[in-house]
């Protein structure tokens, strides 16, 4: 026994992760999401703000970081849109322009078709702005001077919601989804301490720790990966009675998984342990 | 003259740049040239991505002419290359502009059902989202493998990670579900924010940041100085 454990082909281990997430993946198995202060704060700084207040989006990842990141953006746009805030989108990396794209056509165009929001009055796609540091901090300062069209090169002048706009620091809030660089951690460092825009950042597992040091002062709130994005949408699910179906909420779906292979991964670890101190003490005696 | 053109001239412009920068955020009057300079970034950012896609190109193409070794790799990034360059540029597949119904070419060139907008949704999507799903499972395979508590330092970093695992799932707030609200920092959630994310985390980012900042300062006023040209490819 010991021994076929000490010399466990992998392959058992991959086929052990693959069954812990598919299962719930096919069961669709949903657990129930307690907010933390760092999650609650984002979620109030958005409900909180006067209605038609104007939402600076950031959405700077790709797809790698999509199933992670993208239940983030898409609760920050459904949120401004249940509050009516105006809204304009940006993102600092060039894979990141479908990502924006996508969620004004499914959140924006879909979701809330309804709504009829007017591109250009109530809400502005910039695209994707090139410079990292530099484009946030043009952004911050004076944007006309390095940025004067939208996505598809209308001028900023000839839309009404940007027309009066000279730089991002006009929004009452900004909110920021980030893989790493440039991202949020640039935001607070060229962006958001140019003035006193208040930031609130979805950021993947492996980037929270380094945006903690900022929470609260720079930062009022933190959705920190998966669990941060669930937490969200259960808070958003609280409030507004529509998106308590689960199936409106990736991250609350993506949290079964999430569950089963940190448990595998804990029972790994105890194995593996329990293996390699049996096997130390069999040498020892022998 | 040659060296004056790649030696001395851009570690002049670096110089005048970090002090126009410096000199901006102290002197307000300064700040139109701050902002010049970082126009100028911004071009120059821009010219970075022809130099760097030239660069690719290149030494991809060197690789498959000489057919050196892995010179398939090398084929396969430059057709992906060439091609996605090409159907980006021409705007394969792109509807023009509602505003400009007439102009062939007026079209956002990331529109959806262009070629380029199926290469992202249909083949780098899928690639990325692949190359990242796999991790799971090598992660999987390294916990069974190399995580042992061999040492005191072993076991700390053992004891955080079952601490976050769990706090960071249902699994940790149902098996602390017992604990009273008043002690909610000693669940397995508490302790992976109020504790090892607030304090040690927290405090150990703040050490790592303080050290960078302090190295960047340090070798910017190398730069400006003319002290370091590392970055010329030059040894001093």
């Amino acid at each position: 026994m010991l021994d076929s454990l000490i010399t466990l082909d992998r392959r058992w281990i991959f086929l052990l992760m693959g069954l812990a997430v598919a299962i719930p993946v096919l069961t669709q198995q949903t657990f129930p999401e307690a907010l933390t202060a760092t999650s609650r704060n984002v979620f109030t700084a958005v409900e909180e703000l006067p209605e038609g207040s104007l939402v600076l989006l950031a959405f700077d990842y790709d797809p790698g970081s999509a199933p992670e990141l993208q239940p983030m953006a898409t609760a920050f746009t459904r949120h401004c849109c249940l509050k009516k805030h105006k809204m304009v989108f940006l993102t600092l990396w060039p894979t990141g322009t479908p990502m924006v794209d996508q969620t004004i056509r499914d959140v924006i165009q879909g979701e809330f078709a309804d709504l009829n929001l007017q591109y250009g009055e109530d809400y502005v796609n910039l695209g994707y702005r090139p410079g990292n540091e530099v484009a946030i901090k043009a952004l911050a300062t004076d944007m006309r001077k390095l940025f004067n069209t939208d996505a598809q090169g209308t001028s900023l002048d000839d839309l009404p919601l940007t027309r009066d706009v000279r730089n991002i620091l006009a929004a009452k809030l900004a909110l920021n989804v980030s893989a790493g660089y440039p991202g949020a951690k640039e935001w607070v460092q060229y962006g958001t301490t140019q003035g006193t825009l208040p930031l609130g950042v979805g950021v993947t597992g492996v980037q929270a720790p380094q945006m903690y040091p900022y929470y609260p002062d720079q930062v009022l709130g933190i959705l920190a990966a998966l669990k941060g994005a669930a937490e969200y949408e259960a808070a958003l699910g609280d409030r507004y009675e529509r998106y308590r179906d689960p199936k409106l909420n990736a991250a609350i779906q993506r949290m079964g998984p999430q569950l089963f292979a940190h448990l595998l991964m804990v029972g790994l670890i105890v194995l593996g342990n329990v293996v390699h101190f049996a096997h130390r003490r069999r040498e020892a005696a022998q | 003259m040659r060296s004056l053109l790649r030696n001395t001239l851009p570690a002049v412009i670096a110089g005048v740049a970090g002090v126009v920068m410096i000199g901006a955020f102290f002197v307000p009057v300064a700040k139109p040239l701050q902002q010049l300079a970082e126009v100028w970034f911004t071009i120059l950012a821009a010219m970075a991505f022809l130099i760097g896609g030239t660069n690719l190109f290149l030494h991809h193409a060197k690789k498959v002419a000489q057919l050196q070794a892995g010179w398939g790799f090398s084929a396969v990034t430059l057709t992906a290359f060439v091609g996605t360059v090409v159907v980006g540029l021409l705007k394969w597949g792109v509807p023009p502009a509602e505003k400009y119904p007439n102009v062939a070419w007026s079209g956002s060139y990331q529109e959806e059902g262009s070629v380029l907008w199926w290469l992202y949704e249909y083949v780098m999507n899928p690639v990325i989202a692949t190359m990242f799903s796999l991790l799971a499972f090598y992660v999987a395979s390294a916990a069974y493998r190399a995580f042992r508590a061999k040492n005191t330092e072993a076991i700390l970093l053992l004891g955080t990670a079952f601490i976050v695992l769990l706090g960071r799932t249902y699994a940790g707030t149902l098996l602390t579900s017992w604990v009273p609200d008043a002690y909610g920092a000693l669940t397995f959630p508490g302790m992976t924010d109020s504790v090892i994310m607030a304090v040690f985390t927290t405090a150990g980012q703040r050490a790592i940041m303080i050290g960078i900042a302090l190295g960047i300062a340090a070798i910017s006023l190398r730069i400006i100085l003319g002290l370091d040209r590392s970055y010329l490819g030059v040894d001093e």
